[in-house]
């Protein structure tokens, strides 16, 4: 069965068939419901969703015409600051901030008239690939609850893949909107950076982070990218791009489209039944239409351990101020060093430390050159690669992630055995490029990604390869086991 | 690459972390771990390239020198842990 | 064994746009704590900087004044450390392509002019105040953190190690404040902490090439304090090297009322910055026509204008150094002149009595009371022999408080000199009349005796007689 969308239900709020306040209690039911099997919320809105609910309703009856998006219950990754309630990130040390200002992701979804259900789990100051790194509780994956919802934006994927809400909001810094959106069969976008303003978005790599959508389809995307993209005059990173309707980009079609293949992603690393979900996906493509393309990108490999460099070290100055001094947590302590040390310590999980650790080390005087300094010289050249690779190509195509989501707590003891699933991923960070994941098969039950890659504000080339996909392959466009929500 | 005991303690203290002196030594694995890994990246040929600090093109971006509303102080102080009298209180401050 | 001192100076204004660097809050000084400042400068999770246009703006212009390099492309960086006055515990900064490369002011001491090299400027972010519990910070248990300070602009202006006395140091701050305060990028008021001085001073044999050690000097809170610091410090460094011990690289504090340098030693390795460029700020490539436009924007600067006040209006070194210092005073000295007055008498007058209420008041000359026009008047009045110029002294400070013209204020307290000659050569009768003796000693040839009887006949007219005439008239009179 085919899970609810924004585009069907927007239809029926517009025709009268139900009301966003009756749509909201559906979904709030369905979620007390399921909730304590998945735990994706981290906090509950109902309060707020059922006031913007019913001003969304009192709309429609006066007949005003309403955004795609008004009215229809998502959730809010808890890395992004509303004005007034929690933003925890998933970690003790903001355990009891309450935001004083709105991030403009959310002034502008206020404008198209949102309702939230709540702020989702993450894995702490969004580091890690599985949610497990979450200060408060573990996310399980909605299609089978001893696995892994994947991450950091399990909190968000989770909620969508089990019928929580309709679309959520999650941030991506080496993977974490496309590889969780992969795990629970769904479709997850990376937009170009600079597409999205990060104003309000609590950092952990300024140079990769960007905020995007989760959804259950590919025409979902498109309107909730409709919703947050533009140019912000408080992000000096927001690119100069002026509004666009993403919706035209849906179009069935990819005939003449090339399709780039890389050879280096499809490597021995690669889960045998996800490599011919894959290979069965180009199939398709190729039957539609478009060219398959061979393209290199020989520094691959070094991406991720550049992205090992770049991210830490960029996070372990943002996280500086995390010291108990003008908000979060504080532990006190005999003189103000003391007080930081405890604070932090106490404060932040392990794998925060690892990272905040390796960050100082590499950007630590003797270190520089060696470590931060190549890894940005790396990055130069791994750019080069899809921009040669792009000239020649208009999508490339990879996995998402080398297998499907693992169980929960395989990995917690191999920190670096978890930073390799990210090597398909990490490159989008390191480049800005935009990147899409959708559904191309199952395995065991559990939902195979493969991932869309397009040139810097090509979301419209990404939206039409992704859309003509899911036209033409309806059968990995199913709900999880517990994503049934009776309206 | 390895990490020196004394090296990672320095890097805790650059970075305002406790190691407790019996959780060094598995810090110090995993990080080395970590690190042997990143050492992949000596292997590139880098003559000659630029290094790339952002994923944008842009320049100059700026605003124009007009002020906006600041917080009030309630509100720049509602999330501090020790308020007192308009400041934020810490405790004693020491030259490291 | 004879040393010479090596000194470099590194100084930080306060820019004085409308706000600060990287957020719209305002920049006024003195207000209560906390309420100028917003989730950016605060530094709150989530926030991001955008970098006011005006920063770039008046770097540039000081860059210029102070004939540097200004950079096509420069950049933003991290320099990360921990203080409570630092809310995201880093400082966005610019570390290696700053804004300005090179450069270069003069300064003139005991005669001799002497270039003065610049290693750089950048733009940076000033940090919070901490009002601490006690005397000192290591006396308080507690601290207070005002964060209204943070995100001033600041600009830091390194000098190469060129200056070899505190006197020089001196001259080098005295310059460097009349060149930015002739900008109007900044009021660098060390009292008020918007200009802040930091010394490296080294001693080494002289005739040798080879730098010494150095140290750093830091808490200096006036230009006197540069002085006497560096002095103290470079006698303090000879004195150890005369011993055949050797100087420890460190920093060292200005205790300005014992009047010593005093060790802050640090901890080893606690200043590894770890400086990256920011990420958060895109880099800057100043065009070639934006630069040539601000050149046309700068005022004729002090060393200039100081000439021309030389060589046009004949003033002398001294008049001139003192009339060029601050811009304003300068402006208002030329308004003056262009008024009709002699530059010499406006001179006298705006380094004497005009200067007197300047100081009285605490105010700059743009913001006296009295307007050039007003002042030019005034002195007009004493050159066409109206009133005299010690009258002229008691009208001034009227005119200031009154706000009434000099004219009105001679009419209202008749203070019209009398140059009448009749009505003076009766009172010069009766006071040749009243002092036989002086009489007697003048004509026996003590001729400094006149002045007693000048001074009667003063007294008599209440200062109101031209003394000139007065002189002239009892000569005459005693002569015949």
């Amino acid at each position: 069965m085919e899970p609810l969308t924004i585009h069907a239900l927007h239809d029926q709020l517009v025709k009268g068939e139900i009301s966003s306040v009756e749509l909201t209690k559906k979904y709030l039911a369905h979620k007390d419901a399921v909730e304590p099997k998945v735990q994706a919320f981290l906090s509950d809105n109902r309060g707020y969703a059922l006031e913007a609910a019913a001003i969304v309703d009192k709309k429609i009856a006066a007949g005003e015409s309403i955004h795609d998006l008004a009215g229809i219950p998502g959730a809010i990754k808890d890395n992004i600051c509303i004005k007034g309630q929690q933003a925890t990130c998933a970690s003790k040390i903001l355990e009891n901030f309450r935001s004083p200002y709105n991030a403009t992701v959310i002034e502008k979804l206020m404008a198209h008239d949102y309702v939230s259900l709540g702020k989702t789990n993450l894995d702490e100051f969004a580091m890690g690939s599985s949610t497990e790194n979450s200060a408060f509780q573990v996310t399980r994956n909605p299609w089978n609850t001893d696995y892994v919802p994947g991450g950091s934006s399990g909190g968000s994927a989770a909620a969508v893949a089990a019928g929580e809400c309709v679309w959520a909001l999650g941030s991506d810094t080496g993977g974490s909107i496309r590889q969780p959106a992969a795990y629970c069969g769904l479709v997850g976008m990376k937009p170009t950076y600079g597409l999205v303003s990060r104003y309000g978005l609590i950092a952990f790599a300024s140079s990769l982070d960007q905020i995007g959508p989760i959804t259950n389809d590919v025409t979902d995307c498109a309107i909730v990218l409709n919703a947050i993209a533009g140019h912000d005059e408080r992000d000096s990173t927001s690119i100069p791009q002026g509004p666009k309707d993403y919706k035209q980009a849906l179009v069935n079609d990819v005939k003449g489209m090339k399709i780039g293949i890389p050879e280096e992603y499809f490597s021995e690393g690669l889960d045998a039944t996800c490599r011919k979900a894959l290979e069965d996906a180009i199939e398709t493509y190729r039957k539609l239409g478009a060219e398959i393309v061979p393209v290199h990108m020989t520094h691959t490999k070094y991406g991720l351990a550049a992205y090992y460099i770049i991210a830490p070290a960029e996070a372990s100055s943002n996280l500086a101020r995390f010291d108990g001094v003008g908000f979060g947590m504080r532990v006190p302590g005999k003189d103000i060093v003391d007080m930081y040390q405890k604070t932090r310590s106490a404060g932040f999980g392990p794998e925060v430390k690892r990272r905040i650790l390796l960050g100082t080390y590499v950007l630590s005087a003797g270190y520089y050159d060696a470590y931060y300094l190549r890894a940005m010289k790396v990055r130069t050249l791994v750019k080069r690669d899809f921009d040669e690779a792009l000239k020649t190509v208009d999508v490339i195509l990879t996995p998402t992630a080398p297998d499907t989501a693992f169980k929960i707590g395989q990995n917690t003891d191999n920190p670096l055995a978890m930073y390799l699933g990210d090597v398909c991923t990490v490159t989008l960070n390191l480049t800005g490029l935009p990147g899409m994941s959708i559904c191309c098969g199952y395995k065991d039950g559990l939902p195979i990604g493969m991932q869309l890659i397009s040139k810097a504000l090509g979301e419209d080339t990404l939206l039409r390869a992704a859309y003509t996909f899911e036209q033409n392959r309806p059968e990995f466009h199913k709900r999880s086991p517990m994503g049934e929500v009776e309206l | 690459m390895k990490i020196s005991a004394e090296e990672i303690n320095k890097i805790a203290l650059l970075s305002r972390l406790e190691i407790h002196e019996d959780q060094v030594e598995a810090v110090g694995k995993q990080l080395n771990d970590i690190l042997s890994y990143m050492d992949l990246i000596s292997q590139v040929d880098i003559t000659d390239v630029e290094p790339t600090a952002h994923a944008v093109s842009m320049r100059n971006v700026w605003r124009e020198d007009v002020p906006k509303p600041s917080l009030a102080n309630d509100k720049a102080l509602q999330n501090a842990p020790e308020p007192e009298d308009g400041y934020f209180k810490v405790p004693k401050v020491i030259q490291d | 064994m004879k040393y010479e001192s090596v000194i470099g100076l590194e100084v930080h204004c306060e820019l004085k746009t409308k706000t600060k660097i990287f957020c719209g809050c305002s920049t006024e000084f003195g207000a209560e704590p906390n309420t100028h400042v917003c989730p950016v400068c605060l530094g709150l999770p989530g926030v991001l900087p955008v970098l006011n246009k005006e920063v770039l703006h008046f770097a540039i212009k000081a860059g210029l004044a102070l004939h540097c390099q200004i950079l096509p492309y420069s950049k933003f960086d991290r320099k990360n450390y921990y203080y409570p006055d630092l809310p995201k515990n880093f400082q966005t900064s610019q570390f290696d392509l700053p804004i300005c490369l090179g450069g270069y002011l003069d300064i003139e001491v005991g005669g001799e002019t002497r270039r003065i090299r610049i290693t750089r400027i950048h733009m940076e972010e000033d940090a919070g105040k901490l009002v601490h519990s006690g005397a000192t910070i290591d006396s308080s248990d507690t601290t207070y953190v005002d964060y209204n300070r943070t995100g001033v602009p600041l600009l830091e202006i390194v000098g190469e190690p060129d200056l070899r006395s505190g006197e020089e140091a001196k001259a080098y701050l005295e310059k460097l404040r009349s060149i930015l305060q002739y900008l109007d990028v900044s009021d660098c008021r060390m009292e008020e902490g918007s200009m802040r001085c930091d010394a490296n001073i080294s001693v080494r044999p002289v005739g040798t090439e080879e730098l010494g050690v150095k140290t750093e000097l830091k808490n200096i809170n006036s230009f006197s304090g540069v002085q006497k610091g560096i002095e103290y410090e470079a006698v303090r460094q000879a004195g150890i090297l005369e011993d055949g011990g050797t100087i420890i690289q460190e920093t060292r504090g200005w205790e300005e009322g014992q009047g010593i340098t005093v060790s802050q030693r640090v901890k080893e390795g606690s200043n590894d910055y770890r400086y990256f460029p920011e990420p958060d700020l895109i880099p800057i490539e100043v065009s070639t026509d934006w630069i040539e436009e601000i050149r046309k924007e700068l005022p004729e600067m002090p060393d200039a204008r100081k000439k021309r006040f030389m060589a046009e209006l004949g003033l002398p070194d001294y008049d001139a150094n003192l009339l060029t210092l601050e811009k304003q005073t300068a402006d208002y000295f030329e308004a003056v002149v262009q008024a009709g007055v002699e530059a010499k008498t406006a001179s006298n007058w705006m380094l004497g009595e005009f200067a007197k209420k300047l100081n009285e008041e605490g105010i700059s000359a743009d913001k006296a009371p009295v307007q050039p026009q007003a002042l030019a008047e005034l002195l007009q009045l004493i050159s066409k022999g109206t009133i005299s110029g010690k009258i002229a002294k008691s009208v001034l400070p009227e005119m200031w408080t009154s706000g009434k013209s000099a004219d009105q204020v001679v009419k209202d307290k008749g203070l019209v000199q009398i140059s009448d000659t009749g009505a003076l050569e009766e009172i010069i009768n009766t006071v040749v009349a009243a002092n036989p003796q002086s009489v007697a000693d003048y004509k026996a040839g003590k001729k400094k005796a006149i002045g007693f009887l000048v001074g009667q006949v003063m007294k008599q007219t209440k200062g109101r007689a031209n003394p000139g005439t007065v002189n002239q008239l009892l000569v005459k009179n005693l002569e015949q």
